[in-house]
């Protein structure tokens, strides 16, 4: 089992490549000063010397790393397959050993968090989608990164990223998990602020890791509180612990399980960018766009997703989660879609449409259809990177433009871009045989049959949302590539199709995007869905199935599957889907004046073409009303009370050093003084017999003679 | 021819004694202060040989040898003070030598 053994090499390939570069790197860099469609550049001088053959090197290392860990995550994807259970684990060490603690059930615990891996059938998925998008976003940005400053830079980050992500999905534990759910954060951070030099960018991304703390510092009390309960936290003895620790589905009470599912939701909240934490997401696409691609729509935002079906032993057991879960996911999915309906740039139209296809995900998650999440998340991936990648194609065509009022028109000029773009829209719209149709497909019709039909109003809202990103994405592929050109004369003579190496992923991926969804086909496509591949038996093994679910199955009744009304409701959605797109073409597939939009929408358009003023409430209440607000309580209170506290004090030792000088100099010094004074007095007579003149004392002698003399003269006359 | 007795000799010997003591007390010069500390010895030396005879014991005599050698002896030391002194403070006058005073 080579590859299987091997499985903590995957992500040290990356890791090799991001140090390569992010130590060596800036040697290798032509530092090209040329025409960057950006324009940014933030080593201005240029050394041309070794240029062809630095930049050589970097394309073949980092793509080639990406490279490395794919054909490594396929071989062990495969041998997995005959693995007992699906799922293998790999401890290289400890790495946190901590002490024995008790549980608060009482029970004998101790910390540890060991530098393990564990291949099982989600982290497969995720693994593959990881590393093989990864790797053909990496071949674009050779391409589309070739005129920009800090070449390196951004592939040592890019690599730096795949291997945080990868230890992310691989991890076999929590805190892991959490090293590469911090990493990918680092590195979100460090890319969308790529171009630092421009203050947009910059505010993006430190907005972009603010916003994330928020949900990461909930993350780790759900990892506290999840060690607390059931005293482990790695994923394969999560389950166990649960089952043997006697914890039942908290129906009626919002328990300590349905907490530290909430709290794992928040994170994934501030990760995957949902309500109320979706901000950062949008502002993110200041980035370079492939990072959009990878980070931003293919692998990072999902990693919220993963973990909530990596948590799912908890979360079955946490209903009234699950509910807040579904709740989340669906609102936050139309809500991002009505946004989607306006927005004018291209990069922001796709943002907002990943915001709103993670609700989708995390609307799967919460009606209990986890598998389905995970299925969304990955042909997501595929028909969301092509759209990325197509956009900034044809963002590079047009000299670095993003709105899409300027321009129009370029179908004939860029076709490739325009084909697979084309492709990529169709998939996420939801046309029968490409990947969004099965995917979005299935979450409605879980959504439909869950709880005996309790949620078919999120199963509206997701339909609505269908019905809209329909509409959303052909507006934005026929304002990009229908219509009249509305480019500025001097672009419109520069509009180029993309090189080779940008173009290929393009093809890729939209084969991908055609074929991935025909692993999850429905139930009511009967022969093939029984002869085609199904993602659901193979994620089965390490999803838990809802305790309603468990006890069916356990009864022999295999839950009686409605196949008229799946055909009816996804009639509906196709229908919905086709609908959106010819309302579309009818509005922007020829000459516009002003923005049909806005006056279709009339008094609704403001409030969604600036994102119903979410920022400017964050702003007011968050950045103003608490920050600042509270900064300058904080600093009134510092200057007041605090400074105030060091002042007296500073006062009153003033004061008590001037007494203890008062006293030092007149008592203390005194007392010394008077002593000595004292003493000089005393002795002065003795003192001034002591002339220093020799016959002086001779005379003395003499006199003491003779009065001993004298003495015996008179004492014997 | 009248006779010299022991008294004369006594006599003499307080004569020197007194002169040299009040040489020793009164003159400034150390030279002379030294020649009169000789005086004083020399009262002494009178003094023993007047009751060597008187006694007619030689040990007084003997005494008197070594108080003129060590005598000598003194007075060597002395003028050598005297010269380092004059080295130092060119003065040979006792009171101007008075530093060692409160």
């Amino acid at each position: 089992m080579f590859f299987l053994d091997s499985i903590w090499l995957i992500p040290m390939f990356p890791l090799l490549g991001a140090l390569c570069m992010l130590l060596f790197g800036r040697r290798l860099d032509p530092q090209t000063t040329g025409h960057g469609d950006h324009g940014h550049d933030d080593h201005g001088h240029g050394g041309h010397h070794h240029e062809a053959g630095g930049k050589k090197l970097i394309n073949l290392l980092c793509p080639g790393m990406v490279l490395l860990s794919f054909i490594f995550s396929l071989g062990a994807v495969i041998q997995l397959q005959s693995v007992e259970g699906h799922s293998y684990e790999v401890i290289k060490f400890t790495w946190l050993a901590g002490l024995d603690s008790a549980t608060t059930a009482g029970a004998l615990a101790r910390f540890t968090a060991d530098w393990g891996f564990l291949l099982d059938p989600i982290s497969s998925v995720m693994v593959l989608v990881v590393t093989g998008i990864g790797f053909l976003i990496h071949v674009y940005s050779t391409g589309y990164m070739a005129h920009d400053g800090g070449y390196y830079r951004f592939f040592g980050y890019l690599n730096l990223f795949i291997f945080f992500m990868l230890m992310l999905v691989l991890a076999n534990n929590y805190v892991l998990l959490f090293v590469g759910w911090e990493g990918v954060g680092l590195c979100s951070y460090l890319l969308i602020g790529f171009y630092f030099l421009k203050q947009s960018a910059s505010n993006a991304a430190n907005k972009a890791f603010l916003v994330n703390r928020i949900g990461d510092a909930a993350f780790v009390l759900g990892m506290l509180a999840l060690f607390s309960t059931v005293g482990t936290l790695k994923f394969t003895e999560v389950g166990p612990a649960l089952e043997a620790g006697g914890f039942t589905a908290e129906t009626a009470a919002f328990g300590v399980l349905s907490w530290i599912a909430l709290l794992f939701f928040i994170g994934a909240t501030g990760k995957s960018a949902q309500l109320p934490l979706y901000v950062w997401l949008p502002d993110a696409m200041e980035g370079p766009t492939p990072v959009s691609a990878l980070i931003h729509a293919a692998t990072m935002v999902t990693a919220g997703v993963y973990m909530v079906a990596r948590s799912s032993a908890i979360y079955v057991l946490a209903p009234k989660t699950m509910l807040i879960v579904a709740v989340i996911g669906a609102l936050t999915a139309i809500f991002a879609a009505t946004i989607g309906l306006v927005q004018n740039d291209i990069k922001r139209v796709l943002a907002y449409s990943t915001v709103s296809q993670l609700g989708y995900m995390f609307l799967a998650c919460g009606v209990g259809a986890f598998w389905v999440g995970i299925f969304h998340l990955y042909t997501h991936a595929f028909f969301k990177a092509l759209l990325f990648l197509g956009s900034g194609s044809v963002i590079h065509a047009v000299g670095g433009e993003q709105d899409m009022r300027k321009m129009g028109a370029l179908k004939d000029k860029i076709p490739v871009t325009y084909r697979t773009m084309l492709i990529g829209a169709i998939a996420i719209a939801g046309i029968p045989g490409l990947a969004g149709f099965f995917s979005k497909d299935e979450i409605l019709w879980q959504t439909w049959i869950s709880h005996d039909g309790a949620y078919r109003l999120l199963w509206a809202l997701g339909l609505a949302t269908a019905g809209m990103t329909a509409f959303y994405m052909f507006r934005l592929m026929y304002m990009t590539f229908g219509g009249e050109s509305r480019l500025d004369p001097h672009t419109a003579s520069h509009v180029h199709e993309s090189p080779k190496n940008m173009t290929v992923p393009l093809m890729v991926l939209a084969a991908g995007s055609i074929l991935a969804g025909w692993i999850g086909t429905p139930v009511a496509f009967g022969p093939i869905h029984e002869h085609l591949p199904s993602l659901e038996h193979w994620l089965s093994p390490a999803i838990a199935a809802e305790p309603a679910a468990h006890e069916a199955a356990a009864h022999g009744e295999e839950a009686h599957h409605d196949t008229t009304m799946e055909w009816v409701l996804m009639f509906c959605s196709v229908a919905l889907a086709v609908g959106g797109i010819l309302l579309a073409r009818r509005i922007f597939d020829r000459k516009t004046e002003g923005d049909p939009m806005e006056r279709g929408l009339g008094p609704l358009h403001p409030v969604l073409y600036n994102k119903y003023y979410v920022d400017e409430i964050y702003n007011a209440l968050f950045v103003n009303g608490l920050a600042k607000g509270g900064g300058a309580f904080l600093s009134r209170f510092d200057a007041r009370i605090i400074d105030g506290a060091v002042n007296g004090a500073g006062w009153f030792t003033r004061f008590t050093s001037t007494v203890s000088i008062w006293w030092d100099t007149w008592i203390v010094d005194g007392a010394v003084r008077l002593t000595g004074f004292l003493v000089r007095f005393a002795s002065y007579p003795m003192r001034m017999l002591q002339t220093g003149m020799l016959q002086n004392y001779a005379f003395f002698v003499v006199l003491g003679v003779l009065v001993i003399l004298s003495y015996y003269f008179f004492q014997f006359p | 021819m009248f006779p010299v007795t022991t008294a004369h000799y006594l006599f003499l010997s307080t004569a020197l004694l007194i002169i040299g003591t009040v040489g020793v007390l009164t003159r400034r010069n150390i030279i002379v202060v030294l020649m009169s500390i000789e005086l004083i010895l020399n009262a002494v030396n009178i003094n023993l040989v007047a009751f060597s005879n008187y006694l007619q014991n030689v040990n007084g005599q003997v005494f008197t040898i070594f108080v003129i050698t060590d005598a000598a002896a003194e007075a060597a030391v002395g003028l050598g003070i005297l010269i380092a002194l004059f080295r130092n403070k060119e003065t040979v006058h006792a009171d101007e030598v008075d530093i060692l005073r409160w």
